[in-house]
């Protein structure tokens, strides 16, 4: 019984899909997480899924639920809000966070609005905490190229990304990427969230993202491996949480996240990168 | 020798107020200047405007044949987040912005350029080391290194040698005079009064309004100095629209 739990994401169709899905979306939202996280932004992300509720309502009113319209609502709805945002910003005196904040209480609002009027209590709790049953063939593949999508984008961007986050002014200095590589990683958030919301759920959907991220600025002193091991987390994660809902008969996405919830305060505690216990116990200190 | 930078009655400032107000002149290539002046005086509001980080209120800043990526700008407070995670070697490596671009390569001829800077200010064996564990004289010889690698026809420095130590600034001040040796024209803002004597050719003494500008020893007497220091920093919230102008 628990060999067949253990197995469960590889040998269950469904769980198979999910696992698929989750691995997908882990590869194209871990890396994103770690950006976010280093500027700052990490509540950014959790803003921003309830940024592309109004879509998804829209979407949900328009083609009915578990439809791919509910996707791309969301996806105009979060490229709307991001864009939005980061003109205000550049362009007023408003901060990053404010200027968000403004914009996706408006979207919240928007989306309740639309939902309550257009569609009952199921439908809310679908959209909120996602189904991972229904994960079909072209849910897979809009996963599968926004995790293509993103990984190119990331290497194209890579350079004046990092420089932006580092040294914003030296970049202003030698090049005006800074602006259009800016929205083009917000547009790349939006399109990691939209992607993890069916399986997910909206207000999980930035677990995938953020969890693994924190978790590995624990374990790497550098960006890169700080990517890659984010990625590394988030798929462990998928597996783990699938194959643990599987044996208790438990939701799938909050299984995932909470699996990565817990190697998150693990990572706090025995991160070889400023854990808590190597603080407690760091050894003698050196000649030199 | 020709003007590379010309001022013609600029005045830079902050919502109305001059912070630089109608300075006029020219720099010319391979010139050394120091920009000296009280806190307050407009130098760094002066290098904001010439690296195009601040349009004037009025008057014009001419570049001639001056592109943005041939002046290399080293800010006052940098602001550099520290706490990001990437090495010493991957800080300086970003002054070869100009040559690789966004996707450009770094082969072995790049990496070289990057160890030859690091070796010039001193740093060699620091490489990998993250940016946050780095000390403010260590990382300004960082960004000099960076400086270095821009390979810039024109290098803005404010104030450069602040919070540094005498060691550090002998070995940066070489790096400057190399950069004059080189025909690059080099214009920093500084408050040791003997550094600009010993090394700085030209001296533009300011004080919102210019109170001096040529050679140094013309220019740091002390009647001028005293000028300098009488000025007042404060804006006037009630002050009169400038009258230069309406003249």
């Amino acid at each position: 019984m628990l060999r067949q739990s253990l197995l469960a994401p590889l040998t269950d169709e469904a769980l198979r899909r999910a696992f698929i899905g989750a691995s997908a979306i882990a590869l194209g939202s871990g890396p994103v997480g770690v950006f976010l996280m280093l500027r700052r932004m990490a509540l950014m992300g959790d803003t921003m899924t309830h940024a592309i509720l109004p879509g998804v309502a829209v979407g949900f009113l328009i083609a009915g639920v578990d439809s791919v319209a509910m996707t791309i609502g969301g996806l105009v709805a979060g490229v709307i809000v991001a864009v939005l945002t980061g003109i205000v910003t550049r362009t007023t005196h408003l901060k990053e966070d404010a200027s968000l904040a403004g914009f996706f209480l408006i979207a919240l609002a928007l989306g309740v609005v639309i939902l309550s009027v257009g569609g009952g209590d199921d439908e809310i709790v679908h959209v909120l905490f996602g189904d991972v049953a229904a994960l079909d063939g072209p849910k897979l593949v809009l996963i599968a190229v926004v995790a293509s999508i993103s990984l190119v984008v990331l290497a194209l961007i890579w350079r004046p990304l990092v420089l932006e986050c580092v040294d914003p002014q030296f970049l202003r200095s030698v090049s005006g990427a800074g602006g259009p590589v800016h929205i083009a990683f917000l547009a790349l958030v939006v399109l990691n969230l939209v992607a993890a919301f069916p399986v997910m759920g909206t207000l999980l959907a930035v677990g995938l993202m953020m969890l693994p991220a924190v978790a590995a600025r624990f374990w790497a002193r550098d960006i890169t491996s700080m990517a890659v091991v984010s990625v590394g987390i988030g798929i462990v994660s998928a597996y783990v949480g699938l194959a643990a809902a599987a044996a208790l008969n438990a939701k799938p996405g909050p299984a995932v996240i909470l699996v990565a919830g817990g190697i998150y305060v693990g990572s706090i505690l025995f991160g070889r990168v400023g854990g808590v216990v190597w603080r407690a116990f760091p050894g003698r200190h050196l000649e030199a | 020798m020709s003007a590379l930078l010309q001022f013609d009655d600029v005045t830079l400032g902050y919502d109305r107020h001059p912070a630089v107000h109608h300075l006029s002149g020219k720099v010319d290539a391979g010139e050394l200047l120091a920009v000296l002046g009280p806190n307050g005086a407009g130098k760094s509001t002066l290098f904001k405007g010439v690296v195009g980080l601040l349009a004037p209120l009025t008057g014009r800043i001419e570049l001639h044949g001056l592109r943005r990526a041939d002046i290399a700008y080293l800010p006052q407070a940098a602001d550099i987040d520290r706490s990001f995670p990437i090495s010493l070697y991957d800080l300086v490596a970003m002054g070869l912005w100009r040559a690789t671009g966004l996707f450009g390569s770094i082969g072995r001829n790049e990496r070289h350029k990057v160890e030859h800077a690091i070796a010039a200010v001193g740093l060699t064996g620091f490489e990998e080391r993250p940016i946050g564990t780095l000390s403010v004289g260590q990382m300004q010889r960082a960004l000099f290194a960076r400086l270095l690698l821009q390979d810039a026809r024109v290098l803005v420095l404010d104030e450069p040698f602040n919070a540094v130590d005498s060691k550090t600034i002998a070995d940066l001040v070489v790096l400057v005079q190399r950069w004059h040796g080189e025909h690059r024209t080099v214009i920093a803002a500084l408050h040791d009064l003997e550094l600009v004597r010993d090394h700085f050719p030209q001296t533009l003494l300011l004080a919102r309004e210019p109170v001096a500008w040529g050679v140094t020893r013309d220019v740091l007497t002390a009647d001028n100095l005293l000028k300098a220091r009488r000025m007042c920093e404060a804006f006037d919230d009630d002050a009169e629209a400038c009258r230069v102008d309406a003249a």
